[in-house]
């Protein structure tokens, strides 16, 4: 298979996505399925175009706490990777707890949070921090532990400092992981932050989604699931863009 | 201690004994220094006992080497015979069972960052541009940035990096990466340098290249080196002396340097690839291959 040309890499998935639409409202319209079940995609950009200024200012608020979180989800994550780096029973110990609590439900840990939290920004955060430190961790170790053993004798030989160690040779090595673990955290933090907003909270995607819901507008519906997508993957474009500024190298090595 | 230590001696004098015995046999000349005599070596390791994991698996058994100022020497044996164990143990990052490591004269056993050290990986960073890959030892000792560029950057010329000063490791082939790894190596500023097959990596062309440019930049930059490798030609075309290194570890049979044999240098004037084709190169090449 010949690697398909940049035109082509970009025209045919963008086709995929315009026939599917145009399917998708050909079987709204030929009265195939109820029209009150499923919205056209016209009714729903015509709804996104309407609600603007509204999802505007909600998807304000979960940007926010999504950020917030991330943020500190980060902060939280880079201190645990050093730590189990530098203390091997650290890492022992804390290596199985970090994956088990990965496999704790967001959606049940959430009405907990509001319960402790009440319904501002703090069961948000909380519940956001929970599930992007995770990735951060697990990618930060990984790198940090991939370093090669005959590197770090080397960096002996010139009598660096476990400092210095760490700085010139762990980080950088660990950067790539690093940022494949930020790119999904990034997608947690916004997801993360709707699904606290289900349960309780005064304005955010999720509080409007549950509004919406209720009020059985399917188009607004859609309209919101596109915008968390779109944040989604602006928030993911980010990441991209910050790595390209972080890790210049990896452009002349794809060379 | 002080009774260890006298049994430490007496064992090498036993190794070098060996080493003598083997070695008369040979064509070339054997040269022998005594243990004891310690000045004037750049490098010498006395009796050296090392393991594997902390002494249940005996890897080399008595070894006993000396390294002069400003000339290279080799240490050859087969793979898995414990050639790297030696080097960690000669550049302090392993500490021997039993034994010493003298660099001119002084005790430097288990005590890394004395010498420089140098692999067949050229382990370069990815995230450095070579100025900096070459700048570490520099700026790990504490040196300014921009200082440590203006020491290193007239440099480049000599070691045939011209135009490499602002590139990425990814950027260059094998050859020219060796050569940053050298230039690196270099600025560690030790007169001592321990290499461990740095030429493995490279393919044939390139080899042949760096090892005669090596050997003449050593020279003139009067740096000893020890040049680890299991190709009897390689050891042959750089070394002034050889040291053979035997043994199975793996097998429960420790290592000892059974022969040390100096080599005929070529006549002034006489290529790499002429030597190589000549009675003495060819005769120590069958003395090695035999020993080995």
């Amino acid at each position: 298979m010949t690697t398909p040309s940049r035109t082509r890499k970009v025209l045919v998935p963008l086709l995929a996505v315009a026939a599917l639409l145009a399917l998708w409202q050909l079987v709204v319209t030929g009265g195939l399925i109820p029209n009150f079940l499923l919205p056209t995609p016209v009714q729903v950009v015509a709804a996104l175009a309407g609600d603007l200024p509204l999802l505007a200012a909600h998807a304000a608020t979960t940007l926010a706490e999504a950020a917030l979180g991330l943020a500190i989800g980060c902060a939280v994550g880079f201190a645990f990777a050093v730590l189990m780096d530098r203390f091997d029973i650290i890492y022992l110990a804390f290596e199985p707890l970090v994956t088990l609590s990965q496999t704790i439900p967001t959606v049940a840990v959430a009405p907990l949070l509001v319960l402790w939290f009440g319904y501002g920004l703090a069961p948000k955060v909380v519940l956001i921090v929970l599930t992007t430190f995770f990735p951060v961790t697990v990618s930060l170790v990984g790198g940090f532990r991939s370093v090669d053993p005959d590197l770090i004798d080397l960096m002996r030989t010139m009598n660096a400092t476990r400092w210095q160690v760490f700085w010139e040779v762990k980080l950088p090595a660990a950067a790539e992981q690093f940022f494949s673990g930020l790119r999904i955290s990034a997608t947690y933090a916004i997801v993360g932050a709707v699904i606290a907003e289900w349960l309780g909270g005064f304005s955010g995607l999720g509080v409007y989604m549950t509004r919406v819901r209720k009020s059985f507008s399917y188009d607004r519906m859609f309209a919101v699931i596109v915008l968390i997508s779109a944040l989604s993957l602006a928030l993911m474009a980010g990441v991209d863009l910050l790595q390209r500024i972080c890790m210049p190298w990896k452009r002349a090595e794809r060379k | 201690m002080p009774g260890e230590r006298a049994t430490d001696a007496e064992s090498a004098d036993v190794a070098s004994a060996d080493v003598a015995t083997v070695a008369t046999g040979a064509t070339a000349a054997t040269s022998r220094s005594r243990p004891g005599g310690g000045e004037g070596l750049a490098l010498e390791a006395r009796g050296l006992t090392l393991s594997w994991d902390g002494g249940a698996h005996v890897v080399a058994e008595d070894v006993s080497l000396a390294l002069r100022p400003g000339e290279v020497a080799c240490l050859v044996g087969k793979s898995g015979c414990g050639k790297t164990t030696i080097l960690h143990a000669l550049s302090g990052l392993a500490r021997p069972l039993a034994g010493k490591v003298l660099l001119h004269g002084e005790d430097v056993t288990g005590v890394p960052g004395r010498v420089s050290y140098m692999l067949q990986k050229d382990l370069l960073l990815p995230n450095r541009r070579i100025l900096d890959n070459v700048c570490l030892p520099l700026t790990i000792a504490g040196t300014p940035r921009a200082e440590a560029r203006e020491r290193a950057l007239p440099l480049f010329e000599r070691f045939g990096l011209a135009g490499t000063e602002g590139l990425w490791p990814s950027e260059l082939s094998g050859g020219m990466r060796q050569r940053a790894a050298f230039l690196r190596t270099y600025l560690m500023g030790n007169d001592v340098a321990l290499l461990d097959e740095p030429f493995s990596a490279l393919d044939a062309l390139t080899r042949v290249d760096l090892r005669s440019w090596y050997c003449d930049m050593a020279t003139e930059l009067g740096i000893a080196s020890l040049v680890i490798t299991h190709d009897v030609d390689e050891a042959v075309t750089m070394a002034s002396r050889v040291y053979v290194l035997r043994g199975d570890p793996r097998s429960g049979v420790p290592s000892r340097v059974v022969a040390e044999l100096a080599v005929p240098r070529p006549a002034s004037g006489t290529s790499a690839a002429e030597f190589a084709l000549t009675r003495d190169f060819l005769d120590c090449k069958r003395e090695l291959l035999s020993l080995i």
